[in-house]
C-alpha cells in the first residue's frame, strides 16, 4: 500500500480553484518533489494535503485512510509533519523550545528524539538556548525541519525548503533532506530548485495550472528532453 | 523627616500599590493580546466581577475572616478567582469565539467586547445597586503604623492590609508567571501561539486549550486586581471606568503583547499618578526660607480629582514618542 496518495485533488480559496485534478502516490522511505512554473499550485497542494485549504473534489489518503480536508492537528496525531516556506519558526522562542513545540502532542520522553535532531543539525546543538529567530537563514530551516521532526513523522512536507539560501546552505540542507529520509522518513517537497531536487527524488511530478503534466521517476523527468527544455532551463 | 515619611505613605506605598493593581490588568490585555489579537476592552469589568464575586462570597461567610486573621474577602479571593476565570472562559465561548470562527476582523470583537463591557455592568448594577459598598462586613481593615526609631520622624509609616497583601501577591503572581511562561509545556505554546499562530496550528499545538489557560489566567489576574482595589478603598459598579484607561495606557506603554512588559508599565502609570497629585509642598516646607516664593500649602502637578488625565497623558507621549512602547511589543 502506498505510504501516500492524492487522486484527482480539486481545491482552492473561495470558489475559485487552483488545483484543477492534482495526482500523486508515494510509497514509505521516497522524496518526492514538486516542480513547476510560479503559480502552477505546488504550495497550495501541500496546503491542501495539510488540510489549510479546502479540497472540493478528489482525496488525499494517508496508509489507505482518508485524510481529505483533516484538522492539522488531526494530521500531526497522524504521524505527518508540515514545514511552510515562510515564517517557520517562533523567533522569539529558542532553538530548543521550538523544537519541544514541535514534540506538543507527544506525552512521552522526546529526549531522544532531542538528540536525533541535534545530531542531523549539528549546528544547532551550541545554539539551543539562543532565540531562533537570532539565526541565519540557513539555520532557520533546519529549526524548522527539526520542529517538524520532533513528531518522529512517517511523511514530512516541506515548502520550498532551500527558498532565499546560498548555494552553499542549498547543498547543505539537500544533503540533510537524504539523511532524514534514509532515516525512513518519507518526504514530499515544493522545490524552485527544480534539477539538484529531482537529483535526489525517487518522484517528481510537474505540475502546471494546477495540474500533473509529467509524473516519472526524479531521473527520468531529468533525461527527457521536453522537461528539461521547458521546466529546467535545457 | 516627617515630610520624608508622608512622601514614603503618599507616593511609595500608593504607588506600589496601585501599580501592583494596574500591572495585574495590564498583563490579562496583553496576554489576551498577545494570543486573540484585539484589544478586551472588557477587562477592567472584568476586575469588577471578580471584586463583585468576592463581595459576594465575603457577605454569604462574613465570619471566616476573623477567624483566620485576615480580611474575609481575601480569604474567599481564590474562590472568587476560580468563578471569574469561569465567567471569562464563558463569556469568551459565548460572544468572541463564534465571531473570530467567522474570520471577522479584529475591530469588531473589540467593538463586541464593548458590548460585553455595558452588559456586566448592567449585570452588577442589578445584583448590588448603584452604591459603593464596603468590602468589610464582620471585619475591620487592618491598619499597621510603623514608628520610626528617628528622633525627628513623629509620624508613624502607615501601610494597610490590602496594600501589604496586593505587594506580596504580585511578586509571588510575577515569579509564577515567569516559571509557567517559561518552563511549562503550555506557557511555551502560550508564547508559540503569540508569535506565530499558523505555526502553531501547524505543529500540533492545540490553540483552543491555549485560548482556555489565557482566560483563566487574565480572569483570575483580574479578580485579585478588583478584589484587592475594592478592600483598599472600597467597590463600585463604577470601578470598571476608573480602571480601563490606567490599564490599557500601562499595557501600551509596556509594549503590547509582552508581559513583563505590562508589569512595568502598571508601575509607571501608577507612580505617574501618585506623584502628579503628591502635594509636593509638604517636601519643600522644610526649604521655604531659601526658596525665591512664597510656598503655597498645596503644590501639585495635577488637582487628585484629575488624576484621571495622567494615564491619558503617557499614553498619549508614548504613542508619539515610542508607539511600540517600553519593551519593543507588537505595533497596535
Amino acid at each position: 500500500m502506498a505510504l501516500f496518495e492524492a487522486t484527482n485533488v480539486h481545491g482552492g480559496y473561495g470558489g475559485m480553484n487552483i488545483l484543477n485534478g492534482v495526482n500523486m502516490s508515494l510509497e514509505a522511505n521516497e522524496i518526492g518533489v514538486i516542480v513547476g512554473p510560479n503559480g502552477a499550485g505546488k504550495s497550495t497542494m501541500l496546503k491542501a494535503i495539510f488540510g489549510l485549504l479546502h479540497v472540493n473534489e478528489g482525496s488525499i489518503q494517508l496508509r489507505g485512510e482518508s485524510i481529505t480536508n483533516a484538522d492539522p492537528v488531526e494530521l500531526v496525531k497522524r504521524k505527518m509533519a508540515f514545514v511552510p516556506q515562510e515564517k517557520n519558526i517562533f523567533p522569539s522562542l529558542t532553538v530548543e523550545e521550538n523544537l519541544e513545540m514541535g514534540a506538543f502532542i507527544r506525552h512521552d520522553d522526546f529526549q531522544p528524539m532531542l538528540d536525533k535532531v541535534y545530531s542531523f543539525f549539528p549546528p544547532l546543538a551550541d545554539k539551543r538556548k539562543q532565540p531562533a529567530g537570532e539565526l541565519s537563514g540557513g539555520q532557520r530551516q533546519m529549526v524548522a525541519m527539526g520542529r517538524a521532526l520532533m513528531t518522529e513523522p512517517s511523511l514530512i512536507l516541506l515548502d520550498e525548503p532551500t527558498a532565499g539560501l546560498s548555494p552553499l546552505y542549498m547543498s547543505e540542507i539537500f544533503e540533510r533532506i537524504i539523511s532524514i529520509n534514509k532515516a525512513g522518513v518519507g518526504v514530499l517537497m515544493v522545490e524552485q530548485h527544480a534539477k539538484q531536487a529531482l537529483k535526489i527524488a525517487h518522484k517528481g511530478f510537474v505540475l502546471v495550472a494546477g495540474q500533473n503534466r509529467f509524473t516519472d521517476t526524479g531521473q527520468n523527468l531529468i533525461n527527457d528532453p521536453e522537461v528539461a527544455k521547458a521546466f529546467l532551463g535545457g | 523627616m516627617n515630610e520624608l515619611v508622608f512622601f514614603i505613605n503618599n507616593v511609595v506605598i500608593s504607588g506600589l500599590t496601585i501599580g501592583s493593581i494596574y500591572a495585574l490588568g495590564a498583563v490579562g490585555i496583553t496576554l489576551i493580546f498577545s494570543i486573540l489579537r484585539f484589544a478586551h476592552f472588557a477587562h477592567a469589568d472584568l476586575m469588577t466581577l471578580g471584586a463583585f464575586f468576592a463581595f459576594f462570597l465575603t457577605a454569604m461567610f462574613p465570619a471566616v475572616g476573623p477567624a483566620v486573621g485576615l480580611p474575609t474577602a481575601f480569604v474567599m479571593l481564590p474562590l472568587a478567582m476560580v468563578m471569574t476565570a469561569v465567567a471569562a472562559v464563558y463569556i469568551d465561548k459565548g460572544f468572541y469565539k463564534p465571531l473570530r470562527r467567522h474570520g471577522v476582523k479584529p475591530i469588531v470583537i473589540v467593538m463586541a467586547s464593548l458590548g460585553v463591557t455595558l452588559m456586566l455592568q448592567g449585570l452588577i448594577r442589578m445584583f448590588m445597586g448603584t452604591s459603593a459598598r464596603s468590602m468589610y462586613i464582620d471585619d475591620r481593615k487592618g491598619i499597621h503604623r510603623i514608628e520610626l526609631p528617628f528622633e525627628l520622624a513623629s509620624r508613624p509609616i502607615v501601610l494597610t492590609d490590602p496594600q501589604i497583601i496586593i505587594i506580596v501577591l504580585l511578586v509571588i503572581i510575577v515569579i509564577a508567571l515567569h516559571l509557567f511562561l517559561n518552563r511549562t509545556r503550555l506557557g511555551k505554546a502560550m508564547r508559540a501561539m503569540s508569535d506565530n499562530p499558523d505555526l502553531a496550528r501547524v505543529s500540533g499545538i492545540n490553540t483552543d486549550t491555549v485560548v482556555k489557560v489565557t482566560w483563566v489566567i487574565a480572569g483570575s489576574l483580574a479578580a485579585i486586581a478588583g478584589t484587592m482595589l475594592s478592600l483598599d478603598v472600597s467597590l463600585k459598579p463604577d470601578l470598571s471606568f476608573h480602571l480601563l484607561l490606567p490599564i490599557f495606557a500601562a499595557a501600551i506603554v509596556g509594549g503590547v503583547g509582552h508581559p513583563y512588559g505590562a508589569l512595568a508599565g502598571g508601575f509607571v502609570i501608577g507612580f505617574a499618578e501618585t506623584l502628579s497629585v503628591f502635594n509636593w509642598a509638604v517636601l519643600l516646607r522644610p526649604f521655604r526660607d531659601y526658596l525665591w516664593f512664597d510656598l503655597p500649602s498645596t503644590l501639585a502637578f495635577v488637582p487628585s480629582e484629575y488624576k484621571i488625565t495622567v494615564p491619558f497623558f503617557i499614553l498619549l507621549a508614548i504613542l508619539v514618542w515610542r508607539p511600540t512602547g517600553l519593551f519593543k511589543g507588537k505595533v497596535l
